[in-house]
């Protein structure tokens, strides 16, 4: 993949737009937006997004709850190895039943220190729901959730090494013995 | 069985013939459906393709029960340690078909997760070609190994 | 919903796991009886929440207090005919009563998200389809629906109709054999047998239409891969006609019948709070009430213009997602009838060029034609750089599909939201509590294809 300077130009697209705190037009999400400074919010090819820093995950998450998103439907993670700063990015999918909307959270999880894992704190205190997509996080790009009930693998068997979906993992593929192919990682 | 008059070493090896006849005609598939041809291999079992008409509509969920085992399907790496425990605790002589792509070398997944071809941990007789082969592609499958035992083409 | 799950657990009593307290010491001489199943029939809304996630944990500790020759864990599966491949539980079980069971997936683990970053856009449904085989269309349909929001392109009402046509036949399809496995697994042998004799008619329709019984990669961003065959509009008419009578022969099997009753009502309960709470979708969160049914809250495809109803139950057991399941195959044939008989005129896949390639004739009359479909199929589409997640109502529940481009043909992360991978997470708070010979029923009325949930 070429290397695309996707946070210069999100940097710049920033600047341009800043003053007015730009909020979305449903009253609920608003109101939700309104309590937390911290947070950004964009419109995502027609999906409410919220930039949400780690440390006021959880807090935003319960005030999500109490606001009506009754249910986490996705939680997965991004690896922006080489093409943003922020190496890591939890995705987690809301669902309000009630308003019938969808709340995307996005959380930039840094890359800790070489031999350290990156954390983020775990939503299952608010969402009983998030314990297997954390797990599956976890299997997959190493991100350590804290305080989570039960962090082991849970694709993967109990005793490999690595986490898979992040980029600098090789897809394993074996040559093929027919084509002899030179490129095959 | 009609040459009754000829030296004993012959009819040593008809009973032989015997036995292989035996073996093919009341053949216990283990159910070991892994994935998507597992569903296909449940249809060869239900009425419209019958694989009882062949004697291997008995499925046994148990492999001290079988003497077949249709890998039917992706076998990851967490799987493969299982899948050779399976193979092991059926009892002699035992035959392996190894139903599909994904089964026989991986097929369209060649990443980390998967074994690359069954081969690599059981023997296998007959190999499935199809993603997923049809239930037609398996009981030919199943008769091709059927053939197989009666030439004495795979012995024990 | 409870405040903090991960609270230190109370020790639990004997006496406390029947529901009303007053069941006193005795329990367990008439917990095997027969009837004893229904005991849960009785229970309070209250108990069920207090259950959340509360009895049930995800981490095996042994408590003391329960006596040894009472406590035992037993291993079900990978290989096990009921767990409906390859599926582990683990289950702590004290006489023949299930305590906790923790569930141990990924033996089917393929790597799928990984491999989908390597194959282009036009390439992806071939992997993606290979997720939940049982309703493989739906992952397709899902792909191409969140490829197609990133492309914003338009996609011609003939196409819409096909997709629609389509994946209502594979929910029909997928709910039967669910009623098939799930009545091999109670014991009613003949059902699997009715169950797949009817998919047969509609695996029929499918090779004729795609080409293959299952994984068809048919729904392809930009439309669908071929036009219907012709003549599809009898073989239509013969499916919406064949499998209501054989839907009849199911009701006259199950329906009323005391033995399945016994097995399945009042087993494997679980409550609205706790299926929203855990994320569950699908047939076992309609089941307790909730009529949450994307088609109908939000709508893709244009299946908004046709008529049907969401199948609702009230208890939340293994009997409901039954009913469901039942309604939901009638309802879904009522779809499919509305679609034969509006199918828009038209094309069958957008004529935006970026997307799909030129038709066959100008291939042979223009040699930029001829480049234009070589490049199309080599090098594939760009998709503008974005992040797009898409949700269906798949057989199983949501299922989403999460895209993040940075503007190459091939997808830079591919997520799919897994219904089954969710659902299951219910299964310990199904199973807690009840008896050890429910644990089958309940598994196949979850309905989990391991595909879908290990991916």
């Amino acid at each position: 993949m070429t290397e695309v300077p996707i946070n210069g130009a999100e940097a710049a697209e920033e600047a341009v737009e800043a003053p007015p705190r730009p909020l979305p037009d449903h009253p609920t999400l608003a109101g939700l937006l309104e309590q937390f400074d911290a947070v950004e919010w964009r419109l995502s090819s027609g999906q409410d997004t919220a930039v949400v820093p780690k440390s006021q995950l959880r807090d935003f998450a319960l005030a999500a709850r109490t606001a009506g998103f009754e249910m986490l439907v996705d939680l997965t993670a991004v690896d922006y190895l080489r093409v943003r700063k922020i190496r890591f990015e939890v995705v987690v999918g809301l669902l309000s039943l009630q308003h019938n909307i969808r709340l995307r959270l996005r959380v930039p999880v840094p890359a800790g220190e070489p031999g350290d894992d990156p954390t983020v704190p775990s939503l299952v205190p608010v969402y009983p729901g998030a314990n297997f997509f954390e797990r599956e996080t976890f299997d997959m790009f190493g991100i350590i959730f804290e305080d989570h009930p039960d962090l082991t693998r849970i694709l993967l068997p109990d005793d490999w090494v690595g986490h898979p979906l992040r980029k600098d993992f090789a897809i394993g593929a074996v040559p093929v013995q027919f084509k002899s192919s030179p490129q095959v990682t | 069985m009609d040459q009754a008059v000829t030296p004993p070493g012959i009819i040593l090896t008809s009973l032989g013939k015997v036995a292989n006849w035996a073996r093919t005609r009341s053949m216990w598939p283990a159910t070991f459906g892994l994935a998507c041809c597992a569903i296909e291999m449940m249809a060869a079992g239900t009425a419209h393709y019958d694989l009882a008409r062949f004697g291997m509509e008995v499925f046994r969920a148990s492999p001290r029960q079988a003497d077949l085992m249709i890998v039917a399907g992706r076998v990851s790496q967490k799987m493969a340690p299982v899948l050779r425990n399976v193979y092991d605790q059926m009892p002699e002589p035992k035959w392996v078909i190894s139903m599909g792509a994904c089964a026989s070398t991986g097929g369209m997944f060649n990443n980390y997760a998967l074994v690359q071809g069954v081969d690599q941990i059981v023997p296998v007789d007959v190999y499935v070609p199809g993603c997923p082969p049809g239930p037609q592609s398996l009981i030919h499958g199943i008769l091709t190994l059927q053939n197989k035992i009666m030439s004495g083409e795979i012995t024990y | 919903m409870a405040e903090d799950t991960r609270a230190p657990k109370p020790a639990r009593e004997h006496r406390d796991v029947w529901i009303t307290a007053e069941e006193a010491p005795d329990w367990m001489s008439h917990s095997t009886d027969e009837g004893a199943q229904t005991m849960r029939l009785d229970e309070s809304q209250q108990r069920l929440v207090e259950q959340m996630g509360v009895r049930v944990a995800d981490d095996y500790v042994l408590d003391d207090q329960i006596s040894e020759d009472e406590r035992m864990i037993i291993n079900m599966g990978p290989q096990h005919p009921s767990t409906h491949g390859v599926m582990r539980l683990q289950i702590e079980l004290e006489g023949e009563i299930v305590r906790r069971v923790k569930p141990i997936i990924g033996y089917l683990h393929t790597g799928m998200e990984k491999t989908g970053e390597s194959l282009m856009y036009m390439q992806g449904g071939t992997n993606v389809t290979r997720m939940d085989y049982i309703a493989p269309l739906f992952n397709e349909l899902v792909f191409a629906l969140a490829t197609e929001k990133l492309l914003e392109v338009e996609i011609p009402p003939r196409a819409q109709a096909i997709r629609i046509l389509m994946t209502e036949l594979n929910r029909v399809a997928s709910h039967l054999v669910s009623l098939a496995t799930q009545g091999m697994d109670v014991g009613a042998l003949s059902m699997m047998l009715y169950g797949f004799r009817e998919r047969e008619l509609i695996l029929a329709f499918f090779e004729k239409t795609t080409g293959l019984r299952m994984n068809h990669n048919y729904i392809r961003a930009g439309g669908v891969a071929a036009d219907l065959p012709d003549g599809w509009e009898e073989d239509i008419a013969e499916i919406v006609e064949k499998i209501p009578i054989g839907v009849a022969d199911y009701e006259d099997l199950l329906k009323a019948n005391p033995i399945w009753e016994g097995r399945t009502r009042g087993v494997g309960v679980i409550s609205a709070e706790e299926c929203l709470a855990y994320g569950i979708t699908g047939p076992p969160l309609r089941a307790t009430g909730v009529d949450l049914d994307l088609r109908k809250s939000q709508p893709y495809s244009g299946i908004e213009q046709y008529e049907f109803d969401v199948a609702v139950g009230s208890n939340g057991d293994v009997y409901d997602r039954y009913r469901i399941r039942v309604q939901e195959i009638l309802q879904s044939l009522r779809i499919v009838q509305q679609v034969a008989n509006r199918m828009p005129a038209g094309d069958y896949r957008t004529d935006d060029r970026k997307v799909t390639p030129p038709p066959r004739k100008r291939i042979d009359e223009s040699m930029e034609a001829l480049i234009h479909h070589f490049k199309l199929f080599t090098e594939g589409f760009k998709v503008p750089e974005g992040e797009a997640y898409v949700a269906i109502e798949s057989p199983r529940g949501e299922i989403g599909c999460y895209i993040v481009s940075d503007g190459s043909a091939k997808p830079y992360r591919m997520h799919i939201r897994a219904p089954s991978f969710a659902n299951l997470q219910g299964l310990p708070i199904m199973l807690a509590d009840s008896l050890v010979a429910d644990s089958v029923a309940t598994i196949a009325s979850v309905d989990a294809v391991m595909g879908d949930v290990d991916r």
